[in-house]
């Protein structure tokens, strides 16, 4: 029995990407919640923009990278993100402007609203496409890793290595950062407590004189910011392809609800519940197995539940259980 | 004559469909009680509303010091120094007590602090309960923080829509005692009254309407001994 080694196995191929996908995930999902909280719909646009918002990022990234501007060992393109985020922000300000606003103002159904966003949402993919193509963009420079699987087998003499990727690393120092500055803001602030205000009671919050435009503005900018965080830390860690930004939707919004709609925590949490189950489901243990079990006890399968094609379906499989038997989530947020 | 301090003269309007408010006038003079009480479906809330702007009026006007108010909107009556206190919904659930005061004097830009001491002091309970969420307390409690949220911008007018509906009747005492020693601070306050008897009871001027029109306006006390108001409104 090695345990040792079983740990470092599983820390390698299971634990630090779900993890960084997690934090990913959990970016996106806080930005599901406040629209939720806030705008009271469901924002169906919200992978695809999240995907044009990198989209923007990447560009900034080869015009920095064409005249040689650089910031090694980190990649290029965290310099380009304040540009991601004004050109994001911009985005979803216009495209409430153009669409949401009207509905607001003749108070529609949130469903009407959900298919608004499925309206953006088709509009949103059309330009990312045009500008990206539907093939996959590497964008990753700098550093590639923090330590690699040699460097970690030298130190520790171990069988088996362990390596931590640059873009593992960034995304969950730069994921934990927002959220403490979320919550500060959301707490603390003046604007933060007069959204939060908004999304408890609406009619009490005009009342006490908020000016639920500019709510709203607010929470349209730091959506923009969280989508093209979450975005450009997925695009470094996995490579850019619009599709795939589309399928985050799914696991997302299982996130969101999972922690309980309208709760920011609960939106964190859930994000890191949904990543860990699909990467524990779809994970092949049996090299875990092989290193925990006595000898002679080993498995003979790959000890894989699902394979990795259906982690759509684990996650499915979450939301619906969660719809079915709590559909207030972990945190008692709204029911969808 | 002089002008009452808030007044809404001869109220004519409704939600859009038919006239609820058939020339209607409630006044309420500085640091005084008025109560508007009456049967089910007289207009006793919509008369209210009509005052603070939450309505169109077809005919008649609201003035506030002598100044015509009718075309402001219910924010804009709040800068003017008038606060109300919803029946329902009128909390911030899931926010702390000391939050829900902040955000009632959200359009203040000065200190709140002086402020929040005197709803404090005003309901001593509330400071014990300043860190937890106002949805966790219990109703009469809830009442406390919406009437200390409106008084969080300092109006000069309170306007308290059923203020005791729902709580026991201890804790109806003792609201109707901070609401006497608000008025007695020199607010005003306007209110609408489901428990008639006992809000009569400390009102300097008591409407009673029917169908959205002034049945009997008199003084709390007179009204309370007039025989055919008891007979007809207060159960004998």
């Amino acid at each position: 029995m090695e345990p040792l080694n079983a740990l470092v196995s599983l820390a390698n191929f299971m634990l630090i990407p779900a993890f960084a996908y997690g934090s990913q995930l959990a970016l996106g999902a806080l930005g599901i919640t406040l629209i939720y909280s806030i705008l009271r719909f469901a924002h169906f646009a919200h992978g695809d923009t999240m995907a044009l918002g990198t989209a923007a990022v990447i560009g900034g990234t080869f015009f920095l990278q064409a005249r040689g501007i650089s910031i090694d060992p980190l990649p290029t393109a965290i310099l380009a993100l304040p540009f991601g985020i004004v050109v994001m922000a911009g985005y979803l300000l216009a495209a409430d402007r153009l669409v949401y606003r009207y509905y607001r103002k003749v108070k529609a159904k949130p469903m009407i609203f959900v298919m608004a966003s499925l309206g953006v949402m088709f509009v949103t993919n059309g330009i990312t496409r045009l500008f990206m193509g539907v093939g996959e963009t590497r964008f990753e420079d700098g550093q590639r890793f923090i330590f690699t699987v040699r460097d970690f087998r030298e130190a520790t003499g171990l069988a088996e290595g362990l390596a931590l990727r640059n873009a593992q690393a960034l995304t969950i120092v730069t994921a934990l950062i927002v959220m403490v500055v979320l919550f500060w803001f959301l707490n603390r602030t003046r604007s933060g407590k007069s959204m939060r205000a908004y999304s408890d009671n609406e009619d009490l919050a005009l009342l006490s004189g908020i000016n639920p435009e500019r709510v709203v503005m607010i929470t349209w900018v730091i959506t923009a910011i969280l989508l093209v965080l979450a975005g450009t830390l997925y695009g470094l860690d996995k490579g850019f392809r619009p599709f795939n930004y589309f399928q985050l939707l799914l696991p997302m919004f299982a996130a969101a609800i999972l922690g309980g709609l309208g709760s920011p925590i609960g939106a964190i949490v859930g994000a890191y519940v949904v990543a860990f189950a699909e990467m524990g489901i779809t994970y092949a243990w049996r090299r875990v197995f092989t290193y925990l079990m006595p000898e002679g006890l080993e498995p003979e399968s790959m000890m894989q539940l699902l394979p990795v094609d259906y982690k759509f379906a684990v996650t499915f499989a979450i939301l619906v259980i969660v719809l079915l038997f709590r559909p207030t989530g972990i945190f008692k947020g709204k029911v969808l | 004559m002089t002008q009452p301090f808030l007044i809404g003269d001869g109220m004519t309007g409704g939600y859009g469909g038919a006239d609820i408010l058939h020339n209607c006038t409630i006044a309420v003079e500085k640091g005084e009680i008025a109560v508007i009480v009456g049967p089910n479906g007289a207009g006793k809330s919509t008369a209210m509303k009509a005052v603070f702007g939450m309505l169109k009026l077809r005919e008649g006007s609201v003035r506030l010091q002598g100044e015509d108010i009718t075309t402001l909107s219910p924010q804009a009556r709040v800068s003017k120094g008038m606060g109300f206190v919803p029946q329902t919904s009128n909390i911030f659930p899931s926010m702390t007590v000391e939050e829900n005061l902040e955000m009632g004097a959200f359009i203040r830009r000065d200190e709140i602090r002086t402020t929040m001491e005197q709803v404090y002091e005003l309901f001593p309970i509330l400071r014990d309960k300043r860190r937890q969420a106002a949805g966790e307390l219990s109703g009469g409690q809830r009442q406390q923080v919406a009437v200390g949220r409106a008084l969080m911008t300092k109006p000069s007018v309170l306007m308290l829509d059923e203020p005791t509906a729902g709580v026991s009747p201890i804790v109806m005492d003792e609201l109707f005692d901070r609401i006497i020693e608000i008025a007695r601070s020199g607010i005003s306050i306007l209110m609408v009254e489901q428990n008639a008897r006992q809000a009569l009871n400390i009102a300097d001027k008591g409407y009673v309407l029917v169908q959205g029109e002034n049945r009997y306006t008199d003084t709390g006390q007179a009204l309370l001994a007039d025989p055919e108001v008891r007979k007809s409104f207060l159960g004998g």
